[in-house]
Order: C-alpha cells, then structure tokens, then sequence
C-alpha cells in the first residue's frame, strides 16, 4: 500500500512529456555545466546521499545469509562470514512460504489483468462513446478517487463476511479489480482514449467494425503505454496489499506475502532475523531485479500514474 | 440502470451497412447500438464502484451512528453519541496528534529532500541516471519488506547504532523512544517515497524555459536568486500539488506502524488508521471505529477538494 502513487495529480507543466530519463541530455536544452570542483562535490554528496536508499537493500541481503549468532555481531561486517542457506531454508520451512508466495503472485496477476480489461473498456466508452449520462456516471466512479481503502475497510469486513468469503481470496481479488483500487486505472485510460485521433475509428467504423471491435482492435493496440502504467502500478499495489490481508484473512496457508514476512517470530514473539530477512529477500529481490530491467517503463508508469491522474 | 441486456441483435446483428431505400428504420439504429455498448462497458466499473465505494461509505456512516459492539451482538442506535464520545476520547486526541506530527514532518522532510535530489539531478553530470535508478528504487520495495529491513537497522544493537558505535558514538533505542519513534517512522517513510516525488520534480524542473534563466543571469542575478526567483517560482504549482498530495498519503500510513512500532511507545505513533484499526478488529467496535472512519474520511474530502481546485486553477493558468 503506497497510497502517494495512487493519488491523483496535476499535469506536469510543459504537457505530456515523458518521465525524465537518459534522454534528457539529448533534448536540446542548452544547460550549464557546473565547473569542475562543483560537478566533484556534487558527485561526492550524491553518494553519500545514496547510502540510506541502498544500504538497507545490502544489508538485508548479507544477514540473510548469517547464521543467527552473527546477527548482531560487533564490530558489525558488511559481508557475511561463513555464509550459509540454512535461513533461506528455515524460510521455507517455519511456514508454508512457497505457498504464499504463489498466492501474492497469482492474485496480483489477475488483479492486474482483470484491472486492465475492466479499466481499459471502461475509459474507453466513457471518452468515446458518448452515451447519454456518461458525465454523470463517470462523476460517480470518480468518487472512488476520494475514499481511501481504510475509510471502509469495516463495511467490507461486513460485506466479505456476509457472503462467507472470510479467509478466502476472493475479496483481495476482486475488490481490487472492480472497487477504489481500479478507479485511478480507468481515469487514466480515459485520459489516454480522449486524446486519441479520432479518424482512425472513423477508419474502423468505414470498414464495419462494431464499437466493441473498435475497442478491441484499433484502440487497445494504441493504449500499450497506458497499458503497461496500469499494470505497473496495479500489480505493485496488489503485491503491498497490507490491512485487506490482515483483516481478510485468518490461515496461513491463504496468507499473502507482507503479513507472512511479518510472522517469522520465535516463543516470544521476538522476531527471528535472519530467516525473517531471507523471506524478505525473496520477496524484494525479484522485483527490484525486473525493476531495473524495465526502469523507463517503471519511472514512467508510476510517475504517469502521479502525473496524469 | 446500468444492467439493460443487450438485445440478441446487438452483438450479433450484421455489421452497419448502408441499408438506402430500406423500407422501415431498425429500432436497433448505429447510434443506439453504440449507446448500449457503451453502458455495457463501463457496466462492471459502475456496479464495483456502487458495491465497493458507494455502499461502504454510505454505510460507515450508518455504522457511525450506532453503537455495535461485535462480540456481544448489540447494534443500537445513538446518533451522533459515537462523535461526541470521539471528542472527549484522549486516545482519538492522541491519535490525531500522531497523524499531524507524522504528516508535518513526513512532508516537510519528503518535499525537501525531493526538491534537493531532483535539482541536484538536473545538473549536468555523469551518472545521474544511476542516481535515480537508486534513489527510485525503495519506491518498488514492497513497503512491509522496506519496514521490516529498517526495524531491523533501528533496533537497539542493530546495524545503525553498530555503526555508530564504530565511530564511537552511542545512538538512542531508536523505537522504543516517545522522541525517536516518530522520527524514525517518518524517516523510513520518507526514503521509501521521496523517489517518487524526485521524478516528478525533476519533470518540472525539466519545464523550466532554459531562457528565462538565461535573461535573469544576464540581469546580473546569481545562482541563488535564479533558482529563487525563476526555477523555484515556475515549479511552486507542482510542489504545492506534490505536498498536498504527500499530505493526504501520509494520512493513510498504516503498515509501517503495525510493524514498526504497533503504535507505541505509549500512544506517541498510534496515528489515526492505526486507531482505527484498534478500533475495530482489536477492540471489535465497529461503531465507534466507524466513526473515526468519517472523521478520517472528512479530512481527506476537504484535502482532495483542495487539491482538485488547485489544479484546476493551475492548468488554467498554464494555457
């Protein structure tokens, strides 16, 4: 739950330029170049700067693969000495991990999914298909936009409850996909189809295409760049997903991923670290592996998602 | 409503064709069919949003008006007495200090920070796309995993204060502090988001008419005064935008304090949805949590409302 990405923003001022990037240097802007002590010190404070963003990342990483006595070792070691996998192992074993992984992933892949479809046909009838009462109807799937998950977290309880669907996915499924989760989605699909060229449906409607074919064959192989905004930011806040799984859920084997890396807990409640943080890594590292391998469309989809909202 | 079946022609009906000269009109005209499809399209978003946003907040606000305690099966009705045991509760009192200190410092720190990385980055210089990959980063951490690594650093021997005591000096039990807590709950947050915030300054900055700066330097101003009075004026919308917005995520934090500091010590960082969610599923009032629900629901309205007239004055002013 990272609630500042999914909160709707103004315009970037210059319009719809892209998220910054390499490119930028490229633009044809002529800037400054600060002298050479500048450019040394600036260099030099952004390193130091870098240290809380990474170091976390590192240091997770290296007690992972400590055994428990050298945990909290003195003077501390930035790498870990006889390095073992037996955390990674307990990891497994202490709980059914492999299991909640499975079901962080499947959910938030057909939360995803589901978002798209759901959100893109939406945006796209509610820009381009000018129905009588789509202002209006749209007004109302916009207070979404206004009510925080937490807000109603407990008239969901109810309603979870009432239909029995209590420790089961069901809700993290499908609230998610159709709920406030998937109203930011489609505003910024109806954002992306407002602004499409109007002849090439004109072009589709020629050749007798029906509005649904339209939809589907000339408008959403147009959409991949909000496509790929949409899923970005739907599967992140799927995988975070925090206080519906606390409240939704009761066994550990439906558990998702972030309450399960709260559970690896000795007798005493304490928590044991250096599994706790080999589940951690398991968790973060995949995603960060593919965030670096996608960064452009990962800056530009959350930004997007800040920025067009 | 929004569930009118679609007549069997709709869909399978022949594509539009011109049909000149045919004798009567078809109900089912181009235009029809296509206000149909539309409903139907936009069909599972309305009935999610009547069922997942609407219903529940009309019916917090019903719950809020009773009181209805869970475990004894007692639903009754008692008007605005949820409120008003609200305004002389000290622990709905603390809460709301611990989301106004949390939220202050959260945004003071995050716009602050964003602003120095991102102007920072707009300078011309090796490797600043490296940078921003690190300095992004935390945002696509999953937030309990970014928490539980931090718990860890901040415990009493843990790797911060190890460090510290590397270089001889002896750092607080970070969590268990009434002084520290707050801060180190604010501080995590701040290095999980502020990347966030960093793109979209940076974007801005990047709007910034290189020529406008050029004539003020030719006016004799320094780099202080350009900055000042060019660059930090042109982006002023987007940081007032961004920090009503940092404003109104910060009220939503509740991850970070079930796992770092489950509120305490005392009640020093029990904020407003970890109450709540005491409230609640701890506690099983359902009524009265319903209540701080409205109230939380009260503030972010008036925020977003800002936000949304500020926007639109903004834009405005950009065309």
């Amino acid at each position: 739950m990272s609630p500042e990405t999914l909160t709707p923003l103004a315009p970037a001022p210059g319009g719809d330029r892209d998220a910054p990037s390499s490119a930028t240097r490229t633009d044809g802007r002529r800037r400054r170049r600060l002298p050479r002590p500048g450019r040394v010190a600036l260099f030099l404070t952004l390193c130091v700067l870098s240290v809380p963003f990474v170091f976390p990342t590192w240091w997770m990483v290296t007690t992972s693969f400590k055994p428990i006595s050298q945990v909290f070792a003195f003077p501390p070691s930035l790498w870990p000495q006889d390095a073992s996998l037996q955390p990674y192992r307990d990891a497994l074993t202490l709980q059914p991990f492999a299991q909640q992984y499975w079901n962080s992933l499947y959910i938030a892949v057909l939360v995803t999914l589901g978002t798209i479809v759901f959100s893109s046909m939406a945006g796209y009838a509610f820009a381009r298909v000018r129905f009588p009462g789509a202002d209006a109807l749209f007004v109302v799937v916009l207070l979404g936009l206004l009510v925080p998950a937490e807000v109603t977290i407990v008239p969901l309880f109810q309603l979870v409850n009432r239909f029995g669907l209590i420790d089961t996915h069901w809700p993290l499924i499908v609230i998610p996909m159709l709920g406030a989760p998937s109203v930011l989605a489609t505003f910024i699909m109806r954002q992306f189809f407002l602004a499409l060229p109007s002849e090439l449906e004109d072009a589709g409607r020629m050749d007798g295409l029906s509005r649904f074919a339209i939809y589907r064959r000339i408008a959403m192989p147009l959409a991949r760049p909000a496509v790929a905004a949409v899923a970005i930011f739907t599967f992140l806040h799927s995988w975070n997903l925090f206080l519906e799984p606390l409240v939704f859920l009761s066994s550990k084997e439906m558990f998702t991923l972030p309450q399960a890396l709260t559970q690896y807990v000795d007798a005493y409640g304490g928590p044991i670290w250096n599994v706790q943080l080999a589940a951690t890594t398991m968790t973060v590292v995949p995603v960060l592996v593919v965030f670096v391998l996608a960064q452009r469309q990962f800056v530009q989809g959350l930004a997007h998602t800040g920025l067009k909202g | 409503m929004t569930t009118t079946a679609p007549r069997p022609s709709a869909t399978t009906g022949s594509p539009v064709s011109r049909r000149g000269g045919a004798p009567r009109r078809p109900w089912l005209t181009y235009r029809r069919r296509d206000n149909l499809t539309g409903l139907l399209m936009v069909s599972p978003q309305l009935l999610g949003s009547a069922a997942f946003v609407i219903g529940p907040l009309v019916a917090v606000v019903w719950y809020s008006l009773h009181e209805w305690r869970v475990l004894a099966n007692e639903f009754t009705f008692v008007g605005a007495g949820n409120y008003e045991r609200l305004a002389a509760d000290p622990g709905f009192h603390d809460s709301l200090r611990a989301t106004g200190l949390f939220s202050v410092g959260l945004v003071v720190f995050n716009i602050s920070l964003a602003l120095a990385l991102a102007v920072m980055l707009d300078q011309k210089l090796r490797g600043t796309a490296v940078f921003r990959t690190l300095f992004f980063s935390p945002v696509v951490v999953t937030l309990v995993a970014w928490t539980i690594v931090w718990g860890f650093l901040l415990q009493d021997n843990g790797g911060i204060n190890a460090f510290l005591e590397v270089l001889g000096l002896d750092g607080p039990n970070w969590l268990r502090g009434e002084s520290t807590s707050m801060l180190g709950v604010v501080v995590v947050q701040v290095l999980k988001n502020v990347g966030l915030n960093m793109v979209l300054f940076l974007a801005a900055l990047q709007g910034v008419p290189e020529e406008l700066k050029e004539a003020a330097r030719m006016d004799g101003a320094g780099p202080w005064r350009v900055f000042r009075s060019i660059t930090l004026a042109l982006i002023s919308p987007t940081i007032l935008l961004v920090s009503i917005i940092t404003v109104v995520g910060s009220l939503q934090v509740f991850a970070q304090i079930a796992v770092l500091t489950q509120g305490g010590p005392g009640t020093s960082t029990t904020v407003l949805v970890y109450y709540l969610y005491q409230q609640a599923f701890q506690f099983k009032e359902f009524g009265y949590a319903s209540a701080v629900a409205v109230v939380l629901f009260g503030i972010v309205l008036v925020l977003t409302l800002i936000q949304w007239g500020l926007r639109r004055r903004f834009v405005f002013h950009e065309s």
